[in-house]
């Protein structure tokens, strides 16, 4: 076969860019054991587990612990990818020059950004469509909240997002992944993401101005009352504003 | 006529209060292989790097198709391909998957059957980048440099640690690139391959030029020859001196370490009996005795006082 060398130069466009890395990005996370397991097996264990315990141990629940945890779980699910995978992704992508490498490509970095989240996005589909089937399975019964839904996970994707890459650009990889994973692990205990801040007693009023309490709040809210809660969308959209302005300055790509 | 391809005049780099690149100027040709040698740390990769859009000079400019890197780096970046020292790509990413990606972000990429056949990475297609080895990472980081046809290819030291196979097939390809209009800028600190390949080359030293010329004028020089001589103890302390008065003065004698010392200049086979008596006389033993044309490792030598490869 011969190679013709002669230069013809040129990006590709945007779009195909775009789709190219996404799908590359999406690709390699599904790839990727640990990845999988924070992304759909922790969520989905927490789910059973929290509603067979519900049976056992009386949570202090206002409604049926299966239409209070579903909810909660589709928050930590994007809590798990938004932040932690891709947290730890990007550490090790700046790691291996990856970021480097695609910084003298054709590809800009805004394109690089909407790649990362439309890979996020792409993984999020396929967490809430299995962290739904195990809830209706186990009785879900859900309020029609789809607005109220929608928002709070694409703010709750945007703020978590935004924290994650702020992680990842300051912290070296290793570093990141243990910070991504121990911020992860507090804040499914303590960060008001599965259980209502109601179950956190005086700490609750703490919980609820948390990224995890908010997303996680605005969630139950949409599925238990078909609302849309707009204090917690507002909380979440700040915290998405302060990691995106940080992340502007201090994230470094090499 | 159109701009050079690459044009730094004056650059200047900072590590915190460290120099890398002292006030350096160079014109790379169109359609040329240019070769910048250099011992590591010499500022070779900072000095691409400016050149790559990377890093802003601290003082001086930098043009790359009469772009400024830093300010027209969307427009400069489809048009350059670069080749980065190690690294750059996933861990658990195929070769093969690494290397369509790279080009769908181009408009008309190579073929890539043809492109992974050319440089031998047909066999490991599938292996994931974390095991393929140092000379296949190597090749694929090369590969995903010129595979969306630029008309400039940087490339950060392309043969190190490749097999004496790969390193001729990756010559062979520079040399194509060169013929069908390529301009090829290449660091490195083997000065086989900067004599092999480049149409020009240029030595930096701590950061400033010292020497630049095509293989030739490099070479051609003051003096056409060397004698090492390589001996079995340290030398006695008045050696260069004692041998360069038994030599005459139209010859540089260098002490490299204490056990070997370097004659250039005029040197023939009279030289060299000369030097082979001046052991007899003064009870040294030789190790190894050779004479050889000047290469540019002399002409290292002869600038800085070191040997290059050390």
């Amino acid at each position: 076969m011969s190679l013709d060398l002669t230069p013809r130069p040129g990006a590709a466009p945007f779009p195909r860019m775009v789709v190219a890395q996404a799908a590359m990005e999406a690709r390699l996370m599904l790839r990727n054991g640990e990845q999988l397991l924070l992304a759909v097996v922790i969520p989905v264990i927490v789910l059973i587990g929290g509603v067979e315990g519900a049976k056992h141990v009386d949570l202090g629940l206002s409604h049926r612990p299966v239409d209070v945890l579903t909810p909660g779980v589709l928050a930590l699910a994007v809590m798990s990818t938004a932040f932690t995978s891709l947290a730890i992704s990007t550490g090790f992508e700046r790691r291996y020059g990856v970021i480097k490498r695609l910084g003298s490509s054709p590809l800009p970095r805004s394109g690089l950004l909407a790649g990362k989240v439309g890979a996020l996005l792409v993984i999020e589909v396929l967490q809430v469509a299995v962290v739904s089937v195990v809830g209706l399975l186990l009785g879900w019964d859900p309020e029609n909240g789809v607005l109220g839904c929608a928002l709070a996970l694409v703010l709750g994707t945007a703020a978590f997002a935004s924290l994650g890459l702020l992680l990842a650009g300051v912290l070296r990889a290793e570093a990141t992944l243990a910070a991504a994973n121990l911020v992860y692990l507090l804040l499914l205990a303590a960060g008001a993401v599965v259980l209502p801040i109601s179950s956190y007693g005086a700490f609750g009023h703490v919980a609820r101005w948390l990224p995890s309490g908010a997303l996680g709040e605005a969630m139950r809210h949409a599925c238990l009352d078909g609302g849309v809660a707009w204090r917690d969308l507002g909380v979440l959209l700040v915290w998405g504003a302060l990691g995106t302005a940080l992340t502007a300055r201090t994230f470094r790509w090499e | 006529m159109p701009a050079p391809a690459v044009e730094i005049d004056g650059l200047v780099m900072r590590y915190g209060d460290k120099v890398a690149v002292d006030r350096l100027s160079l014109t790379v040709d169109r359609g040329s292989i240019t070769a910048v040698l250099g011992p590591n740390g010499a500022g070779k990769t900072t000095t691409l790097e400016t050149a790559e859009g990377y890093r802003a000079p601290h003082a001086g400019s930098v043009r790359v198709l009469g772009l400024d890197p830093v300010r027209d780096r969307r427009s400069l970046l489809p048009r350059i391909g670069v080749m980065l020292q190690g690294g750059g790509a996933w861990s658990g990413v195929r070769a093969d998957e690494m290397l369509r990606h790279v080009a769908r972000l181009h408009r008309h990429p190579l073929d890539l059957d043809a492109l992974s056949e050319r440089l031998g990475l047909g066999d490991c297609g599938r292996t994931p980048y974390r095991r393929l080895s140092g000379g296949q990472q190597q090749r694929l980081g090369l590969a995903m440099a010129i595979v969306g046809r630029p008309e400039i290819v940087f490339v950060d030291e392309p043969t190190a640690g490749m097999d004496p196979a790969a390193r001729r097939t990756t010559w062979e390809l520079l040399e194509d690139l060169r013929g069908a209009g390529v301009t090829v800028v290449l660091t490195t600190h083997y000065m086989d391959e900067a004599e092999r390949l480049a149409d020009r080359i240029h030595i930096i030293d701590h950061g400033r030029m010292i020497a630049s010329g095509s293989p030739l004028e490099l070479t051609r020089g003051g003096s056409s020859a060397t004698i090492r001589l390589v001996v079995t103890k340290p030398f006695p302390p008045d050696a260069p001196a004692s041998l360069r008065s038994a030599l005459g003065d139209r010859v540089d004698v260098t002490l490299l370490d204490e056990r070997s010392i370097v004659v250039t200049g005029p040197a023939d086979a009279s030289s060299l009996a000369v030097v082979s008596r001046w052991c007899e006389q003064n009870g040294v033993l030789p190790e190894s005795l050779t004479l050889g044309q000047r290469t540019l490792e002399d002409v290292f030598l002869e600038l800085t006082g070191r040997e290059l490869a050390s």
